[in-house]
């Protein structure tokens, strides 16, 4: 390095720019700006670990490595083992007694599904007692749910797979919008439909995705959300595309099941009608995709972000299993009907997994429709996107943003960069009403509690003078 | 309460926007709720929660435009909140610039730069300098770091680091570097020529840099590695590789190293391994008993075969009364430089980097300028530019300590230096000589620049020189001067 440099990146005083610039050399100017409060000593412990820059180039490879299958569809009693009594739920671990409106509006509908109870309000009592039903997260389970995210014993769920590791995870079936027992809905119609596709939708998705497998091999879901990023979609609050193309390609065997005409039209019809059916297959594709990236130590890559209406946690690569949370924000968005902002249950769901993986809030400007949940505008999203790229660690090839030159998605979430920017994840989310029963009372962005991200970085320095 | 639904078939926008819409609409006066919907079956069923009743055969492809006013809500409310709903449909944002915001951290900045062979400069407070100069490291990419008041531990952890991956990382608390003939933070603009230097010591650095620009050898690249790249706990880790860079660089002829004398066995791990390059290295470490900078660049240009010219001097001090040498300095190793050489004729010299224990002056500098003994005073010093800029950018404080030093009875000589080149503020003769005009003291000014560097060395002579001050280009020389001034030995 004794040649001049074409190109001098100034960081810190202004002046020192301005004096390169002065001797006719191209200079790049960061807008570099103080860490989060208290982080400058973590910060720089976390960053002189000697093991981080491999260990994140190895958790970003492996999570972009994988390819997600859809392989098969089964009840969750079959797939986790799930008994009467065991619930899962999204987000980080809770009790009942701490559990926000929507969840326990699910847990509710979920004990009367299960035939726990006959009325879903005699559940309170079920619940209250605890002595015979046990709560515990869907990430403990290889599985995520959104908004409320409650699995059942009954219910049917997507199982998606890594071919060259054979790893798996699962999802519920998504029931469509407003009143739904994901929001927190619990009424007849809530379990009617639930019913329908306990005896109907989900026999009837197995034999088509077992039939197909045979005839054609796994559904690739992954090369799905390849595509449907490049029609508008953002795979958390926008799956059109991706919901028409997972109905093509599972459209003929559903014909050739067998099955009852009415009932594969009723199933056309509920899926062709659920413009959010793909999401409970974008996401246990992102899961599984970031669970690769898990338990690298020394990784300072975020592999979950979920929500469970009360907390809002991270796991992280280095720090194995362990959750950092803070309490889930309001989400900034539009409301149905006459619903306002006093009527929002606080962020809840697993779907921020997407914004995990690197798509949903973080593929906004391949979305530009979505943006309008907040009033911005389509210069806001391609900027949304942009800044997202200052808080990860690379671009997903496979996924590109086609009005951003066909960029990549930015990819992995960096703790360390989130401390130093003050940057936080931006999440598309669904809003639940915050009264059990209510249901989604609109959509909307909305960001983890920036306190998580220290908390995070704190445990990762500790690791990391342990092993020093 | 009235309320009023039409349909409007074939109307169409999407879900996103017709809740914005509503949301317009339900701001109209008078207007105690409003919904712009599809008829779909969800918002059907929302409509009709709402308490709406809708027309016979109203479907999925049929806009509803739903509005309920508030009791007593004023004649024409209804047409109003119609025609809001009709602009808001028809409302388009203004496109604005997208534009890329600039990047918030240097691994952001170089991801955009990917591929080029960009140098960083970090500049950022002394906690954070880390993280951007780590940033540089792990993407393969050379640092300089300016900062000061940064930790010793996470020094070594990035000359670790760089080490292990053959970068160079020059400081922190670097001040000067020249690569290629581009002057980064403080530096003079020097020609291209036959010697390289690396250097432990800012304006030690620049010293030599214009001693040897005005005896018309030229520096093609000066690698600074920071003051405490010579410790016992740094082993001279920057210093290596750039003793390396510059050995593979084909046009210099001869290393100078130059530095405040480093701890004994770096010195000696530094000699062999000086020893085994093909260029040659000429160590100048200022220390007791060793050559000054000046002599230094002597030694180089006769290693070179060059003729050792005269060191200007402009302008003509007189002695006056008061028995103390008052040195202010911008530079650290000017300043040590004065206090070695004064310290032989004057014995020992008060100051806030004292040469020996017992000689440091107290955190208050106002106090500690009042002392019956002689002093010098480094105003670059961490301790003095925490939460301020470098005094060679603002002058203030320096200014303020020259006038109280220039009042003072006991005052017999003011000794400065006056540093110039890249990043050095614009016009440092300007401030500097009213506080000289007014002084009784004679007044020795060392100027470091070239006659390339942008404040215009002659004009800045100039005016030194016409406010009462004797110019110098060497350090050493305005040192000796100003204690021949006090009289020698008190």
């Amino acid at each position: 390095m004794t040649t001049a440099p074409t190109n001098v990146i100034t960081v810190g005083a202004a002046m020192f720019g301005d004096a390169v610039a002065a001797q006719a050399v191209g200079v790049t100017s960061v807008d570099w700006r103080p860490p989060m409060p208290g982080t400058e000593a973590d910060l720089a412990t976390v960053l002189a670990d000697p093991l981080r820059r491999d260990a994140n180039a190895r958790a970003l490879a492996a999570m972009l490595g994988v390819q997600a299958s859809l392989v098969d569809v089964a009840p969750a009693s079959q797939l986790l083992g799930l008994e009467p009594g065991q619930f899962l739920h999204a987000g980080p671990p809770i009790t009942w007694d701490r559990a926000s409106g929507p969840l326990r509006g699910a847990l509710m509908g979920g004990a009367a599904l299960e035939g726990l109870v006959d009325d879903p309000e005699d559940a309170v009592a079920l619940f209250e007692s605890g002595t015979s039903v046990s709560l515990d997260p869907c990430h403990h389970h290889g599985a995520v749910g959104p908004m409320a995210g409650v699995v059942t014993p009954s219910m049917w769920m997507f199982v998606l797979e890594d071919p060259a590791t054979g790893r798996r995870t699962h999802c519920s079936l998504n029931e469509g919008l407003g009143k739904v027992l994901r929001y927190g809905a619990y009424g007849p119609e809530v379990l009617t439909r639930l019913r329908w596709m306990r005896d109907v939708l989900g026999p009837l998705l197995q034999t088509a995705v077992r039939t197909t497998v045979q005839s054609s091999g796994p559904v690739d879901v992954t090369g799905i959300l390849t595509q449907m990023l490049q029609m508008g979609d953002e795979a958390h609050n926008r799956n059109r595309a991706g919901t028409l193309m997972m109905m093509r390609d599972l459209a003929p065997a559903m014909v050739e099941s067998g099955a009852d005409a009415a009932d594969v039209a009723a199933s056309l019809r509920f899926v062709g009608g659920n413009d959010h059916f793909f999401l409970n297959l974008a996401m246990p594709a992102c899961k599984l995709a970031l669970d690769a990236a898990r338990d690298i130590d020394g990784s300072t890559m975020v592999v979950a972000m979920a929500r469970n209406g009360t907390d809002f946690g991270i796991q992280v690569s280095g720090t194995g299993d362990q959750w950092f949370t803070g309490p889930a924000q309001l989400a900034d968005g539009l409301f149905l009907g006459s619903y306002g902002p006093d009527d929002a249950n606080p962020d809840i769901g697993d779907s921020a997994i997407t914004e995990t993986a690197g798509i949903g809030g973080f593929a906004m400007a391949t979305a530009p429709a979505i943006v309008r949940l907040v009033g911005g505008t389509v210069p806001d999203a391609l900027a949304t996107t942009r800044r997202m790229h200052e808080i990860t660690l690379g671009e997903n090839p496979r996924w590109s943003v086609p009005v951003l030159e066909f960029q990549g998605t930015p990819t992995g979430i960096d703790v360390s960069k989130v401390c130093r920017t003050a940057i936080l994840p931006q999440i598309n989310t669904g809003m639940a009403g915050k009264q059990a029963g209510v249901g989604q009372v609109g959509a909307g962005l909305v960001t983890p509690p920036a306190e998580i991200f220290p908390a995070a970085l704190a445990a990762l320095a500790e690791r990391t003078r342990a092993r020093a | 309460m009235s309320s009023h639904v039409t349909t409007r078939p074939g109307a169409y926008a999407d879900s996103v926007r017709l809740l914005q819409v509503s949301r317009t609409v339900q701001g109209v006066p008078g207007v105690a709720t409003a919904q712009v919907a599809m008829a779909t079956p969800l918002n059907v069923e929302v409509l009709e929660g709402m308490g709406f009743t809708l027309p016979e055969g109203a479907g999925p492809n049929d806009m509803v435009v739903a509005i309920q006013l508030a009791d007593g809500a004023a004649d024409g409310a209804l047409e109003e909140a119609l025609a809001a709903v009709d602009e808001a449909l028809a409302a388009r944002t203004e496109s604005g610039p997208s534009e890329e915001a600039a990047p918030r951290t240097t691994g952001a900045a170089l991801r955009r730069a990917s591929g080029s062979d960009a140098l960083v400069l970090v500049s950022v407070p002394g906690p954070s300098a880390l993280a951007e100069a780590m940033d540089a490291l792990d993407v393969d990419h050379d640092v300089m770091i300016f900062s000061d008041n940064v930790p010793l531990d996470q020094e070594v952890a990035l000359k670790r680091t760089a080490t292990e991956r053959g970068l160079l990382v020059m400081g922190p608390d670097c001040g000067t570097a020249v690569v290629g003939g581009v002057g980064l933070g403080f530096a003079n603009a020097t020609s291209p020529g036959p010697v390289g230097i690396v250097a432990a010591s800012g304006t030690g650095c620049q010293q030599l840099l214009c001693l040897l620009d005005h005896a018309g050898v030229g520096v093609g690249s000066a690698l600074g590695v920071g003051g405490r790249d010579l410790s016992a706990e740094v082993r001279g880790a920057s210093t290596r590789e750039a003793l390396r860079r510059l050995d593979e660089d084909a046009s210099v002829e001869l290393i100078v190293m130059v530095s405040k004398p480093p701890a004994a066995e770096v010195a000696a791990e530094l000699r062999e391994y000086a020893a085994g390059l093909g260029t040659p290295v000429e160590f100048a470490l200022l220390g007791r008993g060793q050559p000054d900078l000046t002599a230094a660049a002597e030694a180089v240009l006769r290693r070179l075969g060059r003729d050792v010219p005269d060191w200007p001097v402009q302008g003509g001090a007189i002695a006056s009364e008061g028995h103390l040498l008052r040195g202010l300095f911008v530079g650290g190793t000017l300043c040590d430089e004065s206090m070695l050489i004064a310290t032989e004729e004057l014995g020992p010299i008060r100051s806030n980097i004292p040469l020996a224990d017992g000689l440091g002056l107290g955190a208050d500098l106002d106090a500690a300028l009042a002392t019956d003994a002689h002093t010098m005073v480094d105003f670059g010093d961490d301790a003095l530019t925490a939460g301020r800029a470098h005094p060679m950018i603002d002058p203030t404080l320096r200014l303020e300590q020259l006038a109280r030093a220039a009042e003072d009875p006991r005052t017999g000589v003011i000794l400065i230096d006056v540093v110039l080149g890249h990043g050095a503020e614009s016009d440092p003769a300007a401030g500097l000589a009213p506080v000289i005009a007014a002084a009784r003291p004679p007044v020795i000014a060392c100027v470091v620049g070239t006659a390339a560097d942008p404040q215009d060395r002659r004009r800045q002579v100039a005016v030194l020189v016409e406010a009462g001050a004797e110019v110098h280009l060497s350090n050493a020389a305005a040192t000796r001067r100003a204690i021949e001034l006090l009289g020698g030995t008190r």
